[in-house]
């Protein structure tokens, strides 16, 4: 029971942490592009803000 | 003190979401940072490797973004050749911080108003009679 529980938990905490992995691009026409966390685009665009943020952590 | 190292210290005195702010140009260049110099210089790197990624991504001239990692959020904003990177926490108010990035900037970019000369003091004269 503590076990099963402990997997939901877990599984709510990834699902949850995906959801707000995501990037927001403001560009110059006034347009704003949102691209999900998952998306082949923010995959290229993600790993740099990680290396920005343990910059800032170290 | 230099007006970017000025802007950015008010950044940092408003804005409690901010964790760490550089000010830097076009070519990479720190004006100011409330990071160390070495870490200054890894930051604003990776924040304009960042931008011009998103730029090649989307095909057009991106003024401004937040990546949101999970672990925290990387802001960066474009204003002409001079731009601003900051690293908040997870989920800040983006408004906010997107707002006070842009005041850094435009603060940053404001010229120095030069210091109001000393007025002279002239003897007034004397109206006595004797």
């Amino acid at each position: 029971m503590l076990a099963a529980g402990s997997l939901l938990g877990i599984g709510l905490y990834t699902k949850r942490g995906r959801k707000h992995r995501r990037v927001d691009l403001y560009l110059a026409d006034g347009s704003i592009v949102s691209l999900a966390g998952d998306s082949p685009e923010a995959a290229r665009l993600l790993p740099l803000a990680r290396d920005a943020l343990r910059v800032v952590h170290q | 003190m230099e007006q970017a190292e000025q802007a950015l210290a008010e950044l940092t005195e408003i804005s409690t979401q901010v964790e760490a702010a550089v000010l830097f140009d076009r070519d990479g260049a720190v004006a100011a940072a409330t990071l160390p110099d070495a870490s200054a210089g890894r930051f604003a790197s990776t924040a304009r490797a960042l931008i011009e990624a998103a730029e090649q991504v989307r095909g057009g001239e991106v003024t401004q973004l937040e990546a949101a990692t999970g672990e925290g959020n990387v802001f960066v904003v474009r204003d002409a050749d001079r731009l601003i990177a900051a690293a908040t926490g997870p989920e800040p108010t983006g408004g906010l911080v997107f707002y006070d990035l842009r005041s850094c900037l435009r603060r940053a970019a404001e010229k120095p108003k030069p210091k109001p000369k000393p007025k002279r003091r002239t003897k007034a004269k004397s109206s006595g009679s004797s």
